[in-house]
């Protein structure tokens, strides 16, 4: 890529608050009909007065400090002025001057190693409403208008143009998704929960905005169709121009949107409504509030663990993932961060646990679209598959097998792997099988004592096929020897 | 300074049409307005704090709690036009 700028602003609703911004509607609107979850200030009806919800301006302090941000000592509302359906009231309330907080960081892992990425500001401010084109944005003829997301709490973190290539954007939404799920602040599975605006320039070509990236999937499959297009310009000589494109998912394409007449003017003013709030105080105990993050959770796990970086960084970009993982590890019963009691369990080698964790269980996970929080696969049945493999009760693939139907099936370990014939026969088991090989095979044993090297091989498959491979090869190879010599 | 064009501009941007003798009418009533702040601008504010908000007040805020909102029905009741509980409204690109 040569010399890509990307910056991102991405609007972020606290979709674990109660209520709503300035209002008491509920957030709870995802499978609700329209329209059902407002009010007079979420619709804009005239003399309606909203107040600000204490949570939310703690969750943007929460999330502002995770980003190593400055809290400013004032910060106010503003109303950015424009006409558009989803916004009832010619309005926005928003922040301008004087955001909540300024001036932080974020690392994220390329392939160059670390990188720290400049946040310029964390803002708070209403999501408007959410329209619908059916047919597609082009075809349709008019908006539909469903105002129950109108007036939820956003939060709009924009970084500098640090970003160099639209993969290192998706690192940078994934690792910050991550920390706002660490800080409980924000359910990522939710539909809308984080949108993504971005600016995006070559060397030597203005800038373009490429707005309604609604997916963080879709961030990388954006960036890369408008870096390219933008390539395919400059290759030709054509001058990219500033302008304001639109991210058409399904066709994976942006688009130029008409050019507005005349320069956007916003006319932002102090929202004289809400009075000026002064939270910075907050810091000192809101601090006492965030949990580990994943940065630090890296460390520890490496440390405490002595698991591989990589496995860290897998286990902890889902903290739901890197809570079960302390679980299964734990060998004595202690707490751990959001209180979960962890259970005894012993033998678990935690590189073992790791590893099953990161290369098999997530891979199933993802493959059935399931969270492991909630699954049947619940933190004593890993322990004792893992347990199980441990001692060669059962065998790697045995292993796979339990978890796949546990997860589609639910069950218990020990009855799955008796139902279906899996694990290891005890060598009192095996100690049978070969007595009984010995017995009925008398040419053979003559020829293992006349030193032909193949009766043996013959005799381990017998004992092998007899227990259907359940027999540790170890213990047929040694009982074998030892009732070969006491004949 | 305000001449015509800004005027139009001002319009747009606040959704009012205005026919071009309204835009002659206005122009210089909107432009003594303006001169009556330049002459507020001549006030000495040097050591003077900007005022955002005229009460005094700071930090009102609610706690977080739902409370009921209205039905559906009452929501959308003076929309001119609906459909299937949504609002109708223009395509804007
Ligand atoms: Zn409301």
């Amino acid at each position: 890529m040569n010399n890509v700028m990307i910056g991102l602003e991405v609007h972020v609703q606290l979709n674990k608050l109660k209520s709503k911004l300035f209002c008491g509607c509920s957030t709870d609107y995802q499978d609700e009909e329209p329209n059902t979850h407002t009010c007079p200030v979420c619709l804009g009806l005239p003399g309606a007065l909203p107040v600000v919800n204490r949570k939310a301006v703690e969750c943007g302090i929460k999330v502002a400090l995770a980003l190593n941000c400055e809290v400013l000592e004032q910060t106010l509302f503003y109303r950015k002025n424009y006409f558009y359906p989803d916004l009832p009231k010619g309005f926005q309330i928003s922040q301008y001057d004087f955001p909540l907080a300024v001036n932080g960081k974020m690392s994220i892992e390329t392939d160059r190693g670390e990188k720290i990425i400049r946040i310029n500001r964390v803002h708070m401010e209403e999501d408007p409403a959410r329209m619908i084109h059916e047919g597609g944005i082009q075809y349709s003829r008019h908006s539909l208008i469903d105002y129950n997301r109108s007036g939820m709490a956003l939060l709009e973190i924009v970084t500098e143009p640090d970003l160099k290539s639209p993969k290192e954007a998706r690192r940078f939404l994934d690792k910050l998704r991550s920390i706002l799920e660490y800080l409980d602040v924000f359910n990522g599975d939710l539909e809308g929960a984080m949108r993504v605006d971005s600016n995006i320039s070559l060397a030597g070509g203005d800038r373009a905005e490429v707005k309604n990236i609604s997916s963080h999937k879709g961030v990388e499959k954006a960036l890369s169709y408008e870096a390219t297009r933008q390539k395919n310009l400059l290759r030709r000589n054509i001058k990219i121009i500033q302008e304001t494109r639109h991210y058409d998912e399904e066709r994976g394409i942006t688009i130029s949107m008409r050019t507005k007449e005349g320069e956007e003017d916003y006319r932002y003013f102090p929202e004289p409504d809400l009075p000026p709030m002064s939270v910075k105080s907050w810091t000192e105990r809101l601090k006492d509030e965030i949990p580990e993050l994943p940065d630090a959770k890296i460390r520890r796990f490496v440390e405490e663990y002595g698991v591989k970086e990589n496995h860290a960084r897998s286990l902890t970009s889902d903290i739901e993932i890197a809570d079960y993982f302390e679980t299964v590890c734990k060998s004595s019963i202690c707490t751990i961060p959001r209180q979960k009691v962890v259970r005894r369990a012993r033998e678990i080698d935690p590189n073992m646990a790791a590893s099953w964790i990161v290369d098999v269980l997530k891979g199933e996970l993802n493959y059935r679209e399931m969270k492991i929080e909630g699954s049947p696969l619940t933190e004593d049945k890993t322990i004792k598959i893992l347990k199980d493999l441990s001692s060669g009760k059962i065998t790697e693939k045995n292993a796979v097998e339990i978890i796949r139907e546990i997860l589609d099936n639910g069950g218990d370990p020990e009855e799955i792997a008796r139902r279906r014939g899996f694990g290891r026969l005890d060598r009192s088991e095996t100690e049978i099988l070969v007595k009984k090989v010995i017995e009925e095979n008398p040419k053979v044993v003559e020829d293992y004592h006349k030193k032909k090297k193949r009766a043996l091989n013959f005799l381990v498959g017998k004992v092998m096929a007899l227990s259907k491979g359940k027999s540790a090869p170890k213990d047929v190879n040694e009982l074998l020897e030892k009732y070969l010599c006491e004949d | 300074m305000m001449d015509e064009e800004n005027l139009k501009q001002i319009a747009r941007l606040a959704k009012i049409e205005l026919k071009e003798e309204e835009v002659k009418e206005f122009s210089p009533q909107i432009r003594s307005i303006l001169a009556l702040f330049d002459e507020i601008d001549e006030v000495e504010t040097e050591d003077v704090k900007p005022t955002f908000h005229v009460f005094g007040l700071k930090n009102v805020f609610r706690e977080d709690a739902a409370s009921p909102s209205l039905a559906g029905e009452d929501a959308i009741k003076n929309a001119p036009k609906k459909e299937r509980g949504y609002i109708k409204g223009p395509k804007i690109m």
